[in-house]
């Protein structure tokens, strides 16, 4: 027969302090974790729902990055052209020549300055990108020094509401939009005209990438083989969604020092309510061997204080969470290794998150829990009565 | 029996207890030390000698973008510089694109680089053989370790940014004074192969006549160039290195708030313990008093056991830090990140103190609890 459930909760409530310190250890560790999977989370939405299933990036062979390098300008009519590509109401090919620049602009705060991206599109490049709607504002107008800024960079740096002017480059650029993308990596990103931007730049004759909205995402694929498989154009398809996703590589180093961090303070906590479980046991040795007498088997006591050890982290884990909601959806900025720029993201709880955590938590309470437990159940009868 | 034996010996009265709790803030601390460790690496150390005397500049938009190659020149005749050369990242790849054969790679001016590099350590004979081969190139030795590359092998870097794919030969292994994951190659070959590399520079190094003089040797070469169509930015190496760093988010921020987590963790931990521990001896408390055991010295007494307990985990933490921190900095994945990091002697200390700290603190309340408590009670007390 098992011990109910109601026995282990009045036992933690008995031991108010020390249940409540224990679990405050624990809640500690998760939100810990929480907080990096939070992180983590929220860079991947920014990353994995930027790409277009239908959408086809063609750089050069070789490139991994819209930055480096670019090919010359003489081959955008023949990617324009090929079959499989969706065509807008007048029946032109959706299809955009871009450059990707880097500029530097001052934080908010005055802690210094950021890389930030400045993405050069044809009017097509706007059709083809149909998650970013304007907010504020209106879309640059071609062969004008103008420019549309991506939703966080808005919030994130000053200077850069509509009507403002932006300084790099070769002259001062006029804000005249606010875009959103739904908090994609393109929120990160400045978008002008590509032929000012290449003049500015210097890069007049050749384009770093070219986006191809395909038909449907068969075509998408199609056409990616396609680009790829002409060894005459030497150039290189990918499908956004693809390229967006080798980008989240750029959470590695916080994936690896936030698993490190999290493991090493959870073993902590697991010797902390292992610790708080063998005093449990070791004050109601008196009460285990009389619940022994009445008839409880071994496995059920055993049980029962696995799950008091479970109750106790589960109480932690909850704690945890509810520590970190008042962060939820805090935005942070992070370099990617890849465009040298800054890709701002906010940190984002998941029920995922919020799940691991839990279960995170459920495991340092059952290695905190199990050898008390054990110890309890194993306990001999007459000399735990008699001391 | 003396009162520290009293207090040892109280200390680990319940092994198991004591072992669990010791355990428990070593792991802690560990972590702590190793924050602490890389706070010190990005934020304290103030490099080598060597280093405070070197300067990089960059194109002031970012460093993506290039700068004309006659900058060079101009730069020299600024007063208070020594040496100065091109440091063109190459990108590429070598093998394969995976991370772990990711290295960097430099086309430089393998006349004078070296003479700003002072503290890299090479034999003569392969300096100068590097110099009258173009195709030439200096490895570090933990690379040529790691590879097994030995004088005279052939390297084949498949170019990404440029598009060209170097065939480069071993002519020098050199020895920084910390691994620095790098190889250095002529700049004239990338320029022969592709045109529009040429009479372009990505950074400059730069090597001032002292310390002292970096500040104004910067201010200088920005000054120099703020009304060209390329201004530069200037900064002393250090400076050029953290703007990687803080790319990577508020890493500071980020540092403090899990050192915060791990000592308020810790605190828990030691407090949990110490609550339980002199609990349960109500009654000896009472006896103590009773045989003339003042309230000062009852308090001192368990206060010096928590602080005891923490301070056994506060060192071991920190020693498995050291260790785990010189065998980090060995692994060869892990150069790029925590090259040279090593555990210093103020972050020991600060370690210890904070295990100390977070002993007496934990104390402190149930100790005054135990201190104040009424003899009577106390030996009614059955636990």
């Amino acid at each position: 027969m098992a011990i109910p459930i109601s026995y282990n909760i009045r036992n933690l409530k008995l031991r108010k302090g020390l249940t409540i310190m224990t679990a405050l250890g624990i809640a500690l560790t998760v939100t810990t974790a929480v907080f990096l999977m939070a992180l983590l989370a929220g860079l991947k939405k920014a990353f994995m729902t930027s790409g277009d299933p239908m959408n086809v990036l063609v750089m050069r062979k070789g490139s991994v990055a819209e930055l480096s390098g670019g090919f010359d300008a003489s081959l955008f009519p023949t990617l324009k052209t090929l079959p499989g590509i969706a065509q807008d109401a007048k029946g032109e090919p959706l299809a955009s020549a871009e450059w990707v620049v880097v500029v530097v602009l001052p934080r908010n705060n005055g802690t210094g300055e950021v890389n930030v991206s400045v993405r050069g599109l044809m009017p097509a490049g706007l059709t083809l990108r149909p998650n970013a709607k304007l907010v504020e504002g209106r879309w640059f107008t071609p062969g004008q020094r103008e420019i549309v800024v991506g939703q966080s960079i808005h919030n994130r740096f000053s200077g850069t509401n509509v009507g403002d002017t932006l300084d790099f480059a070769k002259g001062q650029w006029k804000v005249v939009g606010v875009f959103d993308s739904g908090g994609t990596a393109y929120d990160s990103e400045l978008w002008g005209d590509v032929n000012q931007i290449a003049a500015d730049f210097d890069r007049q004759g050749a384009f770093a990438s070219v986006y191809l909205r395909a038909t449907d995402p068969v075509a998408a694929d199609a056409l990616k083989h396609r680009v790829s498989d002409d060894q005459r154009l030497k150039l290189e398809g990918t499908l956004e969604t693809e390229y967006y996703e080798k980008q989240t590589s750029s959470g590695g180093a916080i994936k690896f020092i936030g698993t490190f961090v999290a493991i090493i303070m959870a073993i902590g906590s697991s010797f902390a309510a292992m610790n708080t479980m063998y005093a449990a046991v070791a004050y109601r040795s008196k009460e285990i061997a009389t619940l022994r007498i009445i008839g409880f088997s071994r496995p059920s006591i055993l049980t029962s204080f696995v799950i008091e050890a479970l109750l106790l982290s589960l109480l932690g884990a909850i704690v945890g969470i509810v520590l970190i909601l008042p962060f939820n959806g805090m935005s942070t900025g992070i370099g990617n290794s890849l465009t040298f720029s800054e890709t701002v993201f906010s940190l984002h709880l998941t029920w995922a998150v919020a799940l691991t955590a839990v279960g995170f938590a459920m495991i340092m309470g059952l290695i905190g829990g199990f050898a008390p437990a054990w110890h309890a159940a194993r306990q001999d009868i007459l000399t735990s009565l008699r001391a | 029996m003396t009162l520290t034996r009293f207090v040892t010996k109280s200390a680990f009265r319940n092994k198991r207890r004591s072992v669990l709790t010791v355990l428990s803030i070593m792991f802690s601390l560990l972590l702590l030390t190793l924050m602490m460790t890389v706070w010190h690496a990005f934020y304290v150390d103030t490099f080598s000698a060597e280093s405070a005397q070197r300067l990089v500049t960059r194109h002031r938009v970012s460093l993506i973008e290039s700068m004309p190659a006659f900058y060079r020149e101009k730069i020299r005749t600024i007063p208070g510089v020594v040496a100065v050369a091109p440091n063109n990242w190459f990108g590429g790849i070598y093998r394969d694109s995976k991370p772990e054969n990711f290295f960097a790679r430099f086309g430089t001016d393998p006349q004078e680089i070296l003479k700003i590099f002072t503290d890299f350590k090479i034999p003569d004979d392969q300096l100068l053989a590097w110099q009258r081969d173009r195709a030439g190139v200096i490895v570090d030795t933990g690379l040529a370790k790691k590879y097994g590359w030995k004088i005279g092998d052939r390297i084949v870097l498949k170019g990404t940014i440029y598009p060209v794919d170097l065939e480069l030969t071993v002519r020098g292994i050199y020895t920084g004074p910390e691994p620095t994951n790098s190889v250095y190659f002529n700049q004239t070959y990338v320029e022969e192969a592709v045109p529009f590399a040429k009479g372009k520079a990505g950074t400059f190094a730069i090597l001032a006549d002292s310390p002292g003089s970096v500040p104004a040797v910067a201010l200088a070469v920005d000054t120099m160039f703020r009304n060209s169509p390329e201004p530069t930015k200037t900064e002393s190496e250090k400076a050029f290195q953290l703007s990687f760093i803080n790319s990577i988010g508020n890493v500071k921020a980020f540092i403090l708030s899990i050192c915060f987590a791990v000592v308020f963790a810790t605190l828990l931990v030691s407090a949990t313990t110490m609550a339980m521990s002199i609990r349960e001896r109500t009654r000896e408390v009472a006896v103590l008093k009773t045989l003339g055991f003042t309230r000062q010295l009852i308090l001192r007494l368990y206060i010096g056991e928590a602080v005891l307990v923490a301070l056994t985990g506060g060192v071991l933490g920190v020693m498995l830090a050291i260790v785990l921190v010189s065998a980090m900095s060995r692994a060869p994945g892990m150069a790029l990140f925590l090259s040279g990091m090593k555990v210093t002697g103020s972050t020991l200390f600060v370690a210890v103190i904070v295990a100390g700290m977070v002993g007496f603190l934990s104390a402190i309340l149930p100790a005054h609890h135990a201190a104040k408590l009424d003899i009577v009670e106390g030996l009614r007390y059955i636990g």
